[in-house]
This record gives C-alpha cells, sequence and structure tokens, in this order.
C-alpha cells in the first residue's frame, strides 16, 4: 500500500548526468530554480525549458515515468492555479455570478504553472539520477564552511542516510502491525475524524517502541564497529570532480549568466 | 467443512513489470477440529497464504469459503470472519501497545463490540488458557520476558473466540525451553476446546510432534499435503527445496541402510526409540 | 595470555520501578572467568536470560565490568585510551539483521567500519572486496540491503566485521530470527572465518547443532558458567542440559534414551554417522 509512493525515486541507468558529480547536480538544481525567479518574459522562460529539455534527454530517464512520480503534486499545482487564477485583482475578462477572472490573474496563473512544473521536473532531475546517499554526500562536503558556525554537518548527513535507510523497513513493519491490528477487529477506515485518530493508537505505540528499539540497536553496532563522528573519518567514494563536471559547471554557469541578463534586459 | 480454497492464485504488483506470482492454484480443505502444520522455507508462499484465510489480502484468483460463504462476497461481514479466524502474526509481541497486560487483550474483544462485562471474562479465559499467571495482568506488557509477552499476544486473539487459530512461526526466537512451553500449551489448548490449528512453521521437528496432517509449501504452490510419516517419506525431495525431514528419519533411514530391520516412517523420538529396541531383539 | 580473558567478571544493573525507585539489583553476570586463545572457535550456549549476551557486549567494551576484569588481547577494556583498538579487534555482529546494517548498498556497509578506523580509500576498496568474497557476498556488492535474505544479511554484517580486520569475532545469536536455510548459511561462513582465516570466534546461540565444531563450549545459566567442556562432554549430560533448559539434537536424544534402555552405546552421540555405526557393533556384537 505505502510503498506506492515513487516520488522522484532513484532511476537506474548509465547516462552522462547519472554520471555526474552529486554537487554538480545540487548546485545546478540550486541554480535552475533561482533562474526560474530571475526570468519575468517569455524568453526566459524559452531558455529555462530547453535546458530543462537538454537535461531530460541527456539523463535517459523516461518522460513517462518522470511524470507518473508528479501525480501527487499535480494536486498542489491546480490549487496554486486556481487561487491565483480567481483572486487576483486587476482587469476584469470574464465574470461569472461571483468569481471574476482578470487579465492578472491569468498571467500570474500561468506564470505560476510554469514555474512550479519546472521546478519540480527539474528537481526531480536531480533525485532521479542521484541516489540518496551521494545526495547525502553532496550536502556534507557542500556544507562543510558551515562547520565553522559550530553546526554538526557530518552528524545531519550521517542522520539522512540512516533515515533513508530505515525508511523502507518502517513502512513494511507499519503494514505488518496495521495487519495484525486489523486481525484483532482493529478499524483503520470508517468513522470521524477523531475516532480515525483514535484508532491510530494500536499502530502507532507499537510503531515508535519498534523504531526506538531498532534505533538502540543501530546505535550500538555502530559504536561496535568504531564509529566516533566525522572526525579522523576515510571515505569510500570520495568525492572527486572528473572532466565533465568542469564542463557541466561551464555550460551552468553560461546558462546562469543569460537567465541573469535576460531578467535585468526584458 | 470449515475452509475450502478453491484455485487460489496470488499475484503481487501484477500491474507493473516485477509481478510476483506468490500463490499458484491453491486447493485446499480446512476441515473442524484438526491439527494442521503448515510447512515451508521462508519466501514459499505460507505468509501469504494465511494472510487469505482471514480475508487481509484479497486473492486475484480464485474463492474461498468459510462455513460455506464466500468471503470475498459484497456484503459479507469481514469483521466477523477475522473474530472467527483468528491470526497470529510472526513476533506477535511487536503489536502490543496498551498500558497494561489485561487491557491489551481487551482489545479484539472490545473491537467486536461486546459488552465490558463479556470483554473480560473472555480476556480472562484468554489469559488462562495460554498459562499466564495472574501477577501480571496489570503490568505493563513491556516489561514482561519475551516468552510471556508472546503469550499475552496470542491471548489477545484467543479473546475473539475463533474457530480457528492460526499462528504464523509462533516459536520463532525463543529457546528451546520457551518454544517447548508454548507448543505444549497450543497443544493443550486444542485439545480442551477442540479448534481448529494451524501452525505455520519452517522446522519439521517442532511440528512432528503435534499435527496430524502437514502441508507443504514450495514456490507458492502446495509440495505435500498428507499426514506427518507420508510427507517424511519425501526426505529427499524435501531437502532438494531447503527443507529437511526430523533428525529421526534420517537415523531411521541411516539403519535400514546398513541393514538393520526397522521401519523407516517414525516421526518422534519415542518410536524410533521402540522401533530400534524392537529391531535390536529381533536380531540376537 | 589468551586473546579474550575474563577474570571473575561481574555485572550488574539496577532495576527501577515506573516511578525511579530501586526495586533491587540484578547480577547478570556472575564471577565469569573465560580464558579463550587465538584461533579457537568458542560457543556460548544458554536459555534467554542466562546472560550470555551480557557477557558479550562485555568484549567489545560496549559494557563496563561492575567488577572484575576484561582483557582483549592485553588491553583492560575499563582503559578508554585502548577503547577503539579493543573494538577493532573484537569485532561484534548482532541478532537482528535489519538493525545493524548501516549502509543503503551492501558494499558500501561493509566499508563503514573501515572509514570509521580511517583506512586509506584505496586500501578500503580491497579490504571491502576481500570480506565480501570471504563469506560468498561479493556478487551481491551492488544490491539494497532491503533486498536480500536474512542469512544473506548477517553474512554481510559478518563481512563489515572482518572488514575492519579483527583477531576475534564474537557473533551474539546470528541466527535466532533466520529460518533453517539462512542458519545454515551463516553457520558456515563462521567456520570458514575461523578455519580459513584463523579468526578466533565467539558463537553465542541456543542452537545446540550449530556448536558441534566448535572446540570448546561454555553452558550460562544465571549469569554463571553452568558448564564447559568439548561438544561431546557437554552433549552427553542430557539430563543436565535439559535442566539447563536447553535441548540436545534428536539423534544425541535417541542415543540417550536408547542407553537408558540398557543399549550399550557410548556417551555424547553427534551424527547420524556416530549413531548408525555404533548401532551396528551392538547388533554384531548381539550376533
Amino acid at each position: 500500500m505505502l510503498r506506492d509512493i515513487t516520488l522522484g525515486q532513484y532511476y537506474q541507468t548509465d547516462s552522462v548526468i547519472h554520471k555526474l558529480d552529486p554537487r554538480v547536480k545540487l548546485i545546478a538544481t540550486v541554480c535552475f530554480i533561482v533562474s526560474l525567479f530571475i526570468v519575468k518574459s517569455w524568453v526566459g522562460y524559452v531558455v529555462a525549458a530547453v535546458f530543462l529539455a537538454v537535461s531530460i534527454k541527456l539523463s535517459q530517464v523516461p518522460f513517462k515515468y518522470m511524470v507518473k512520480g508528479m501525480k501527487a503534486i499535480v494536486f498542489i499545482l491546480l490549487i496554486t492555479v486556481v487561487f491565483n487564477l480567481f483572486l487576483t485583482p486587476g482587469e476584469v475578462l470574464v465574470s461569472v455570478w461571483k468569481i471574476r477572472i482578470t487579465k492578472e490573474g491569468l498571467q500570474m496563473a500561468v506564470t505560476m504553472a510554469v514555474r512550479l512544473s519546472f521546478l519540480i521536473v527539474g528537481s526531480s532531475i536531480m533525485t532521479l539520477t542521484t541516489t540518496p546517499n551521494s545526495l547525502t554526500d553532496a550536502m556534507e562536503k557542500l556544507m562543510k564552511p558551515l562547520r565553522i558556525f559550530k553546526v554538526p554537518v557530518h552528524e545531519v548527513a550521517m542522520m539522512m542516510s540512516i533515515a533513508l535507510r530505515f525508511i523502507p523497513i518502517l513502512l513494511e513493519e507499519t503494514d505488518k502491525i496495521m495487519k495484525a491490528q486489523i486481525a484483532r477487529g482493529a478499524d483503520f477506515e470508517s468513522g470521524n475524524l477523531i475516532k480515525k485518530a483514535k484508532a491510530m493508537v494500536p499502530l502507532l505505540v507499537p510503531l515508535f517502541i519498534s523504531a526506538f528499539r531498532r534505533a538502540n540497536d543501530l546505535a550500538m553496532a555502530m559504536e561496535a564497529r568504531c564509529y566516533r563522528g566525522g572526525e579522523h573519518r576515510t571515505k569510500m567514494k570520495p568525492l572527486k570532480y572528473a572532466g565533465r563536471d568542469r564542463i557541466a559547471y561551464g555550460v551552468l554557469a553560461a546558462y546562469f549568466a543569460g537567465c541573469i541578463a535576460i531578467g535585468i534586459c526584458l | 467443512m470449515s475452509i475450502i480454497l478453491d484455485h487460489v492464485n496470488y499475484i503481487y504488483g501484477s500491474d507493473t513489470s516485477l509481478a510476483v506470482h506468490a500463490l499458484k492454484d491453491i486447493n485446499l480443505v480446512i476441515p473442524d477440529g484438526q491439527f494442521i502444520g503448515l510447512i515451508g522455507h521462508t519466501g514459499s508462499g505460507k505468509s501469504t497464504l494465511v494472510q487469505h484465510l482471514n480475508g487481509l489480502i484479497k486473492p486475484t484468483g480464485g474463492t474461498i469459503y468459510f462455513k460455506g460463504e464466500d468471503i470475498h462476497a459484497q456484503d459479507y461481514d469481514k469483521k466477523k470472519l477475522r473474530s472467527k479466524v483468528g491470526l497470529v502474526f510472526q513476533y506477535p509481541e511487536h503489536q502490543l501497545f496498551e498500558i497494561d497486560v489485561f487491557s491489551d487483550v481487551c482489545f479484539g474483544p472490545r473491537n467486536l463490540g461486546l459488552s465490558r462485562q463479556e470483554t473480560e471474562l473472555r480476556a480472562y479465559a484468554a489469559l488462562k488458557q495460554v498459562g499466564l499467571e495472574d501477577d501480571y495482568f496489570y503490568q505493563s506488557p513491556f516489561d514482561l520476558s519475551g516468552g510471556q509477552k508472546r503469550r499475552v499476544a496470542i491471548a489477545g486473539v484467543l479473546a475473539m473466540k475463533p474457530d480457528i487459530l492460526v499462528l504464523d512461526e509462533p516459536t520463532a526466537g525463543l529457546d528451546p525451553k520457551g518454544r517447548d512451553e508454548i507448543l505444549d500449551q497450543i497443544a493443550k489448548l486444542k485439545e480442551e476446546t477442540g479448534i481448529t490449528v494451524i501452525l505455520v512453521s519452517h522446522s519439521m521437528e517442532d511440528v512432528a510432534r503435534y499435527v496430524e496432517r502437514i502441508i507443504v509449501m514450495n514456490q507458492g504452490a502446495v509440495m505435500f499435503d498428507d499426514i506427518p510419516r507420508e510427507v517424511f517419506k519425501h526426505y529427499r525431495e524435501l531437502e532438494e527445496v531447503g527443507l529437511a525431514a526430523p533428525q529421526v528419519t534420517y537415523i531411521m533411514q541411516a539403519l535400514s541402510r546398513k541393514g538393520m530391520p526397522v521401519k523407516t516412517d517414525v516421526t518422534t523420538i519415542g518410536e524410533a526409540k521402540e522401533e530400534i529396541l524392537r529391531a535390536l531383539r529381533c536380531g540376537s | 595470555m589468551g586473546i579474550i580473558r575474563t577474570d571473575r567478571l561481574v555485572f550488574e544493573y539496577i532495576r527501577r520501578d515506573e516511578e525511579g525507585n530501586v526495586e533491587g539489583i540484578t547480577r547478570a553476570v556472575d564471577e565469569v572467568d573465560l580464558d579463550v586463545q587465538q584461533g579457537e572457535f568458542i560457543a556460548i550456549l544458554g536459555h534467554n536470560g542466562s546472560g550470555k549476551s551480557t557477557l558479550a557486549k562485555h568484549i567489545n567494551a560496549i559494557l563496563y565490568p561492575t567488577e572484575g576484569s576484561v582483557w582483549v588481547d592485553g588491553m583492560n577494556t575499563r582503559d578508554d585510551k585502548d577503547l577503539w583498538n579493543i573494538r577493532q579487534e573484537a569485532g561484534m555482529v548482532f541478532q537482528n539483521p535489519d538493525n545493524q546494517i548501516i549502509g543503503q548498498v551492501v558494499e558500501e556497509d561493509v566499508g563503514f567500519g573501515p572509514e570509521n578506523m580511517g583506512v586509506p580509500t584505496e586500501e578500503i576498496w580491497e579490504r571491502v572486496e576481500e570480506s565480501l568474497k570471504a563469506v560468498g557476498m561479493y556478487k551481491y556488492r551492488k544490491f539494497s540491503p532491503n533486498k536480500l535474505s536474512g542469512g544473506q544479511k548477517q553474512r554481510v554484517s559478518i563481512a563489515g566485521v572482518i572488514a575492519m580486520h579483527p583477531k576475534c569475532i564474537i557473533l551474539d545469536e546470528p541466527t535466532a530470527m533466520l529460518d533453517p536455510n539462512g542458519r545454515k548459511e551463516v553457520v558456515r561462513a563462521v567456520r570458514a572465518l575461523n578455519d580459513v582465516e584463523g579468526i578466533t570466534v565467539l558463537l553465542i546461540t541456543h542452537y545446540m547443532e550449530e556448536i558441534i565444531h566448535a572446540d570448546k563450549v561454555f553452558v550460562m545459566d544465571k549469569g554463571k558458567i553452568a558448564m564447559q567442556g568439548t561438544p561431546r562432554e557437554i552433549f552427553s549430560q542430557v539430563e543436565r542440559l535439559k535442566q539447563l533448559r536447553l535441548d540436545v539434537p534428536q539423534v544425541t536424544l535417541l542415543a540417550h534414551e536408547l542407553q537408558k534402555s540398557g543399549i550399550d552405546l557410548p556417551a555424547g552421540i553427534l551424527t547420524v554417522e556416530e549413531l548408525s555405526q555404533a548401532l551396528e557393533h551392538v547388533q554384531e556384537y548381539r550376533r
């Protein structure tokens, strides 16, 4: 049941984008998102669209697969569009009963739809082509300077990667406990909100207990294997830039500079 | 005829490319009052099968009848079915959640909408059936030992007064004594109440002592379904699928090969002993 | 001096009720003396709650003795400066296969220990390869642990410990949650480590059939060592084992029952082959 959520989950192939250093992909994603908010003209969106299309093509992830994982977000997208469409004041285009559609509203709705869908597709390219593990590695490395300000960068990254490892296990466990309680006559579906919330107790208590037990076991196992934080630690898979990463940075810089230029001039 | 499975098939993720045929054309009749061992290694489909018995999983093909009625018919009362077919999951102590043992056991009967008095009577009776002493009734279930927790969890299902009790690996993770205690308790319960018991296990030795019928699952299909001594005759085939007959079977086979006139189809130590003593007397 | 030595090891913990008041003190390990030589295969048996896991956790310096002391390769576990050396030399594998794998890919998990020790990158890769090969999991190196069976996960955990190049490895009920196939896989891997690599093994279990190849067996009960000896010496005391909430393999039990009925059999029969040969002799003798 719960395992069907596949939002931007890693898609295994061997494309150029897959081979890029995760730091490049992380920075590129941030730059791309920022660029969407810098440009304000259709020329800018066309440039962004071309950049996106080329990235998708290079990533070799089937477009269909990408869209399938986005179904959950379509709802949010629709709400944003509807709000912008009906609630922006300005020059009235159509008016039915109390609902008015304005010219500004229409513009705003289209812009928001384009921005949001680009943003989602853009960031899903990153998650589709990068394993969660290398993504946490990239974050750890990129945020290293923050250590000066006593931000526990290594610990946060370690926590993220452990969470990622245990999510499928805990989902499976939720499924199992749920079934076991249903077998004892529990009802998770009917009733009003309060009744439903109450019905979750037999699910949540065992789940928390199990999560704590696992955390305890894991901490012990990590200590037994000489884990003592980020100090003195070496990496099995250290991040190293290759030629293609430098080229990617070049392309990215050109794109970003272009977007700024478009943003200022048009 | 209590439960009938008629051409039951189950395919996981049938709409994806990763479809797994977990159950393949299962036809079984489970009459009232039998003590059955369901054996198979991990991934043989035995856990999937038992979840079909109380309607937790809907077969992708075929029909399951409980007391003559199709359990997936439109107006069939699933909740009632689940009270009649009690399913104890693997590591059932992981579902305990109440503040004390007694309240936890009350959870099942309360869900059936029984009166408070009836609920408590049943909870008390169930805890007695699993042999838990009164001292523990108002303790937190999390303070009990592993074996005790498991009894409480089994009582939680028994309190629903099922006609059929299905236990998925009830002895997993227990030590030998704990294992024997739980199995003896189940056997006693079976004798006293006459309910149908289905014991899911991957150990032939554990179930051989208790059950009257063994169903062996392999790769989603029923491989053997017979009385224990007949099933163990196929010890070579069982080995091929990663199961083994009880060690006594091997002993008797070895003795027979060495020319000792023993019957090879014994299933327990007691029988083996008598058989060897008889053979030695004859020989001397 | 042996690789692992405990001297009158005592471990006590305080039991508290819900309000945090002291209810009493439980002695989980009670004056245990162990002396394990390099290269030995040691089995520790005992029912649940006999103190065997608590004892094991002392050897890896996860727990510290209340009284007495523990030495690993001459280092006292109480000495903070040796902590990481002790944990590296005495690797530990736990019961639940899901709760000790840290990496999201098999090879990354095996590399976790060496990473923590600060081993250079290239050498980590060498160690990961040789460790995975030692437990026969090399072809699964790119797999997600979630896709493996219980026995395979435990073998990955063992590889994760071997990659740290320990002198001894302590396995705390590694097979308790596995099915018979998984159990066989793990025991085979452990025996290979001991035979081929010469690593000292301390196997904690309550499955009797797993210990018949051990050099020495300790049986624990109520925190004390109740019995010790070779597997044959241990198995010849069927009644005593039953008292200690343990059981014996069916073949040993059958031999014991036959002995009680007056058949002259040697004590401590461990395998089907031994029993059938012994009975053959009895039969010939009677003729």
